[in-house]
């Protein structure tokens, strides 16, 4: 760190210190954030060490609890993808919800007519028409944008409501089960049909197969020239067209997968949790997908790791509320400080990242 | 003509009551996040802005007795929340679309957290006009209690296309959203500005909240909004940025927003859910028509990120 006054220096910090900081400020965000909780949960009468002990052992303190993170955290990793890809391509789509929802629907309807088949090609029907649901539905947005000009980010919002109430509607209406009488519901797909359980884990197979997307879509958007092109785009239209790339092809196209991703969530989520699509598909993956992408910088692997976090941290609520009595909504208040403040510091990283190269 | 039933006129009437009454948080959120937008920046957490305001005014209701106090407080907490937002968003190279999505969760979250015990007890709600006293038709009557926020809604609109036409702080308010660059030569404080107008647009939409628990529904429960807090963004585009149109999109919206509930009333249920997602359609199929590839958002303020 020597400079001497007068003389242009060059960039006084050593090349590892940025990435080091890229590093350790998020790191210290978690910290501040978990500060900013226990205060929280202090002046609310609650020993925070207490509640830090119970939201590591509701989420990853017995087998128990990680089978309930593993299941929560499949979902998540999905919906994060379906936020990540597009974010390669620069574009903010927020409406996971929406095709989450449509894809559960599909794959809960796809394998009606067929009784007693084989399970395994229906298995992967029911998660093939996940995706194709989920996909048109986010490619709805990106159409729009590319050929009217409107913003993704709102578009894909209200695509969302819009799938949620076309969900309803046709769960309570057209495909009803007669026999769902307090909680509509589709006509209940057959039990062998369901996802089977991963040996040793005790964990159903959507897990496996997130972990597989999340592993393709690392490999793809960073060793194919695929994810160099969606980059690209991403980075400037313009020059994308100048190189000869159909840029409109291409961002359509990784929105369709990405909705794709979050259709799979919502049919693994039927074929292997519900085993009919009813409201209880809707409990917010598809935004905490959104914090999760963000927080994991649209990586598809730290978007594995973050999920499970995520997920961990929503499994204790539930330790939460049955000892200490707090409200299932204390895991939603750390998730927001956790995610404001990691926001914060990634931009503090970047800004400093900034000042170093010049 | 007997006099309580009055035909066909059912169904207008309960829409235009509706309307009303869906109507009243669209404006104080739309013209909350219009103010903010002016200043050249989007806050797309008034959706957990709103949450908290519907939770703060019914609480300090139920604890005071006095539901304009529970209104004030909603304020204040949007206010603060506002304030957030705002000094979070000033840290340059920060995510705002992020930001707000996160303040969602944080909002949300506080909400639920504070509001848990509220879910029981019973908070006086804010006082409704009868302007139908002169009809004896209960549907007339019912459609005509208007609450009294929906006049200070009207009044605000027109409060706020003044303030930003005609006075010296709303022309320093739109400079800044409209170049930074000239705000600067011209020696205003940027950074001051969009806090303000932050804060000023977290005010009114914790308002907008209390009215959904205060007034209609008029209970608070964690179901209580439907993403009002969201679609003002897509209100603002729609209404171009102007407060008058801020006030008409959003009587659009109730009336889109109160069709399924009035067909229910009159017996048509099979299209409750795709009625309720009327407002929905459309903003979306009004941005459609009224952008273009060529000039996406030609009367938003210039420093606005909402085209890339």
């Amino acid at each position: 760190m020597s400079s001497i006054s007068g003389i242009e220096s060059p960039p006084s910090n050593p090349p590892g210190t940025a990435a080091q900081l890229s590093v350790a400020l998020p790191v210290l965000a978690v910290l501040l954030a978990s500060a900013v909780f226990a205060a929280f949960v202090a002046l609310y009468g609650q020993n925070p060490f207490t509640v830090f002990g119970l939201i590591v052992q509701g989420g990853f303190g017995s087998s128990f609890a990680w089978q309930d993170t593993l299941s929560r955290a499949a979902p998540l990793i999905l919906v994060g993808l379906a936020v990540a890809i597009p974010a390669q391509a620069g574009l903010v789509i927020i409406g996971g919800e929406g095709a989450l929802v449509l894809g559960g629907l599909a794959g809960a309807v796809v394998t009606l007519p067929f009784a007693g088949a084989h399970a395994l090609p229906m298995q992967v029907i029911m998660l093939v028409a996940g995706a194709l649901a989920g996909g048109l539905w986010f490619g709805l947005a990106s159409l729009l944008r590319q050929y009217r000009g409107v913003n993704e980010t709102i578009s894909s919002l209200l695509l969302s409501y819009i799938g949620i109430a076309i969900f309803h509607h046709l769960t309570e209406g057209l495909l009803r089960d007669p026999a769902s009488l307090d909680k509509p519901s589709t006509h209940p797909i057959d039990p062998s049909y369901m996802l089977p359980v991963l040996p040793g884990v005790g964990v159903h197979a959507g897990l496996a197969v997130s972990l597989a997307l999340a592993i393709i879509a690392h490999v793809v958007l960073r060793y194919t020239r695929w994810g160099f092109a969606l980059r690209v785009v991403g980075g400037s239209a313009r020059v994308a067209r100048m190189v000869g790339l159909a840029v409109n092809r291409w961002v359509i196209g990784a929105t369709f997968v990405a909705g794709g991703m979050a259709g799979v969530a919502g049919a693994i989520e039927v074929a292997a949790v519900q085993g009919t699509a009813n409201s209880s598909l809707i409990v917010g993956y598809g935004y905490s997908g959104i914090l999760v992408a963000f927080l994991a910088r649209h990586q598809p692997l730290a978007i594995v790791a973050v999920a499970l976090l995520i997920g961990g941290m929503q499994a204790s609520a539930s330790l939460l509320q049955r000892r200490l009595e707090l409200p299932d909504a204390t895991m939603l208040v750390f998730q927001g400080l956790i995610f404001v403040c990691v926001l914060v510091a990634d931009a503090i990283a970047q800004q400093l990242r900034e000042n170093t190269r010049r | 003509m007997d006099v309580t039933s009055i035909g066909w006129l059912t169904l207008p009437l309960a829409i235009l009551g509706g309307a009303i009454r869906v109507s009243t948080p669209f404006i104080f959120v739309s013209i909350g996040e219009l103010i903010t937008e002016k200043s050249g920046r989007i806050n797309l957490g008034l959706e957990g802005t709103l949450m908290l305001g519907a939770m703060a005014g019914y609480g300090v209701s139920y604890l005071s007795g006095s539901p304009w106090l529970g209104v004030l407080a909603a304020g204040l907490a949007g206010t603060a929340f506002g304030l957030v937002h705002g000094l979070l968003c000033s840290v340059k190279r920060v995510n705002d679309t992020a930001i707000g999505i996160s303040l969602i969760v944080l909002g949300t979250g506080l909400a639920f957290f504070f509001g848990k015990p509220l879910i029981e007890p019973k908070a006086p709600a804010l006082p409704s006009i009868s302007l139908g006293f002169w009809s004896s038709v209960p549907q007339v009557r019912a459609a005509s209690d208007v609450n009294a926020l929906f006049f200070v809604g009207i009044l605000l609109a027109f409060a706020v296309y003044v303030f930003l036409n005609r006075t010296g702080w709303g022309l320093m308010l739109r400079t800044v959203g409209d170049s930074e660059d000239a705000a600067r030569a011209l020696g205003f404080p940027v950074l001051r500005v969009r806090i303000l107008a932050t804060m000023a647009g977290g005010f009114l939409a914790g308002i907008g909240g209390s009215f959904l628990s205060l007034s209609y529904p008029g209970s608070w429960s964690e179901g209580l909004s439907s993403g009002q807090g969201i679609m003002a963004v897509a209100l603002v585009i729609f209404a171009r940025w102007r407060s008058i149109n801020a006030l008409g999109a959003s009587l659009l919206f109730g009336g889109a927003g109160a069709l399924g509930p009035a067909l229910q009333g009159v017996g048509v249920t099979g299209y409750y859910y795709l009625f309720n997602a009327a407002p929905y359609i459309l903003t979306l199929a009004i941005m459609v028509a009224s952008t273009s590839r060529a000039a996406p958002f030609a009367d938003a303020p210039g420093e606005l990120k909402l085209h890339r």
